[in-house]
């Protein structure tokens, strides 16, 4: 029978049966941070429980950890200290692999993890993080899971999961300049909203994927979560080989070859069936920008705020008159027209070296606008220390962005640093909810050059017409 | 973990779509490394005032009577979503909510409840609007019972209503079992996957 990608990476690490539709899956990797793993670990030795395979688990401090140049242990983010030096001690005591502060490779867990060859095509890997499903974008089968299951998978080598239903998602035609995979992903949410794909694991397919750098298919399956899906996967190809080749934990020589001739059988087989099919036209896709405080809630940059008085849905309706009231944006407000307090650009979404180059060639020569403040925070050590050795630091600071060390930093707010009370911010992250990015900050996704366009712009902007 | 077979209890209607993870605990009421000291933070941002005060919204359900004693949420479609924090399931279940009924649920979020004891309950969204009506004519009263022994829930009008888990969750739930000790039971299985699974994809094995 013909199998889908999700098929056959699913039978291939079925350990039982578990009936019921529920299957006990060999997990080869799992990944950890000092926000949730810590509470992993400290329970698992609490229950006198040990690591199976401490090999195959990594860790890395990145959520807590400030990003300001100079840091330490110690953290703007009230009690952090303790997330950071009891995730140390945990990592240690059960023989994992960290990633610490001040190590080259330290960075964002999802960065990171196709960095080192962590993740690689075909793995099972999970991580106590809902943004696991990023690595979907080398063809792992990677989705986030809670603290509970991580015991578990770091005590068992398995998870028992109920298989979910499929989903194909065709992602038609090619991108114009200056629209980005940020762009197709917030597109199809937009579409489809953000429980389109509650459920489905979802494959990412069709010409507009296939044209994607290695780098821009993380970001489009980062989003799968914002998305609502179990996890997404786009099936690896040659890009991805050659991406993986000389990464540090990634096989080599006759090994690799071994590897890559295993993951050439891994796409979905012709006439693989899928529970759902949809598609999505791309080359009419103009930037997209979100107005509200959902991923849902977005529009092409050329567009304008919705009145909710159009939507028949009530819960819908509610849900955007909360929105706008949040955002303090009126009904028919042209979007490049709404003026900035505040842009970022970092995250597990948008923060690899393609995205500082990508946003560096709009800065550079520039300026970013009086009254906005601009900040740029790398995804991983490597990430910056690359864009370094290009000269994209000097860039940025000469813009008038900051340049920090690589975290989360304020993709999320945990009680230190925040853009500040109702302050607008367009930022290149993953979630514009409520309170996410600092208290009643209001934030606005974009891709990293939309961000750099409309840092300068001092108003949400069209990156397209700065393209040089 | 607490088992969970049947309750009947006062049921706060919270009807927004697409409430998230970080909006049912948000980061900054995660203080320390553990699962406990958490309910105060529940939907701290709509629970009180301003941002890190106790001071409380008087509009917000769980701060009005009898909502204060619900141990049933009843909520809108994609509950649950964004961040995986299972610290959004320990600060439910501090505070004392046993069961959510919602149009559908974010997945972590969802396998998060059945391993705290919470049972998620998935039901029609037009019959969750229904249910929200008849509770709130008088919600101290007007009880509902959630059954997961037959799978049901129990409406104040009498009327009861079927939903569906998946067998593994159920039993989970209902027997408050551990699963780590059940999955170790199949070490065998385990290793003899890894044997031969070793040989198939060395590079796995680092
Ligand atoms: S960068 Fe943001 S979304 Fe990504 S892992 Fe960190 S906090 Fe989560």
């Amino acid at each position: 029978m013909a199998r889908s990608i999700i098929d056959k990476l699913w039978d291939d690490h079925l350990v039982a049966d578990l009936g019921e539709g529920t299957s006990l899956l060999y997990i080869d990797r799992v990944f950890l941070h000092e926000r949730t793993g810590s509470v992993a670990l400290k329970e698992l030795a609490a229950a006198n429980r040990r690591v199976r395979n401490p090999e195959q688990v990594f860790c890395t401090m990145d959520h807590i950890v400030d990003t300001l140049p100079g840091r330490s242990d110690s953290t703007r983010m009230p009690g952090g200290t303790s997330f950071i030096t009891q995730t140390r001690e945990a990592a240690h005591a059960a023989g994992i692999t960290l990633f610490d502060i001040g190590s080259s490779d330290q960075g964002i867990v999802h960065v990171v993890s196709p960095e080192q060859g962590i993740a690689l095509p075909g793995v099972t890997l999970v991580c106590p993080d809902s943004h696991t499903c990023t690595l979907g974008g080398i063809g792992a089968l990677a989705w986030g899971i809670g603290s509970t299951e991580a015991e578990h998978a770091l005590a068992t080598k398995t998870l028992a999961v109920r298989k979910p239903r499929s989903m194909r998602i065709d992602f038609q035609g090619r991108l114009a300049a200056g629209v980005t995979a940020k762009d197709m992903i917030l597109a199809l949410i937009g579409a489809h909203s953000a429980s389109g794909g509650v459920g489905y694991a979802i494959e990412f397919a069709g010409e507009a994927v296939r044209a994607l750098p290695v780098e821009a298919r993380l970001t489009l399956c980062n989003m799968g979560v914002e998305f609502g899906a179990w996890t997404v996967i786009i099936a690896p190809d040659q890009a991805v080989f050659d991406y993986v080749r000389g990464r540090p934990y990634a096989p080599r020589d006759q090994v690799l070859e071994q590897a890559i001739a295993y993951w050439r059988t891994l796409p979905s087989d012709p006439g693989a069936v899928f529970d759902r099919e949809i598609t999505l036209d791309c080359s009419t896709l103009a930037p997209q920008v979100t107005w509200g405080t959902s991923p849902q809630h977005e529009t092409g940059i050329d567009g304008t705020v919705p009145d909710p008085a159009g939507e028949p849905d009530t819960n819908r309706r509610q849900a955007m008159e909360r929105a706008l009231a949040y955002m303090a944006l009126q009904p028919g407000t042209r979007l490049d027209q709404v003026p900035i307090q505040a842009a970022f650009i970092g995250s597990c979404t948008n923060s690899r070296l393609s995205d500082l180059r990508a946003a560096a060639a709009i800065l550079e020569g520039r300026r970013v606008a009086s009254g906005v403040r601009a900040i740029c925070v790398p995804g991983s050590t490597q990430v910056k220390l690359a864009a370094e050795r290009e000269g994209l630091d000097r860039v940025f600071r000469a813009a008038g962005f900051e340049w920090r060390e690589s975290g989360c930093s304020m993709c999320f707010y945990a009680g230190g640093e925040s853009f500040g009370f109702e302050e607008r911010v367009v930022s290149s992250t993953n979630r514009n909810f409520e309170n996410r990015q600092g208290p009643r900050t209001r934030t606005h996704l974009a891709s990293p050059v939309t961000v750099a366009a409309s840092a300068i712009a001092g108003r949400l902007a069209d990156a397209r017409a700065l393209a040089r | 973990m607490e088992k969970f077979t049947r309750i009947t209890a006062v049921a706060a209607p919270l009807l927004r779509i697409n409430v998230d993870t970080d909006a049912i605990i948000p980061s900054r009421e995660m203080k320390t490394v553990g699962k406990t000291g958490l309910a105060a933070g529940l939907f701290a941002g709509w629970r009180y005032q301003a941002p890190g005060s106790r001071d409380e919204n008087p509009d917000f359900v769980l701060n009005r009577e009898p909502y204060r004693q619900a141990r049933i949420l009843l909520a809108g479609a994609n509950f649950g979503c964004g961040s995986s924090r299972e610290h959004a399931v320990w600060a439910l279940q501090e505070w004392g909510m046993r069961s959510i009924i919602a149009p559908s649920f974010g997945a972590i979020f969802a396998g998060n409840c059945v391993r705290n004891g919470i049972l998620p309950v998935v039901l029609d969204n037009a019959l969750i609007e229904d249910l929200a009506r008849q509770v709130e004519a008088d919600p101290a009263s007007r009880l509902l019972t959630v059954d997961l022994v037959d799978c049901t829930v129990t409406a104040p009008d009498g009327r009861r209503h079927a939903f569906a888990i998946a067998a593994a969750d159920r039993e989970m739930l209902l027997e408050g079992l551990d699963g780590i000790a059940l999955t170790m039971k199949r070490d065998d299985e385990i290793l003899a996957f890894q044997g031969h699974d070793r040989l198939r994809r060395p590079w796995i094995y680092l």
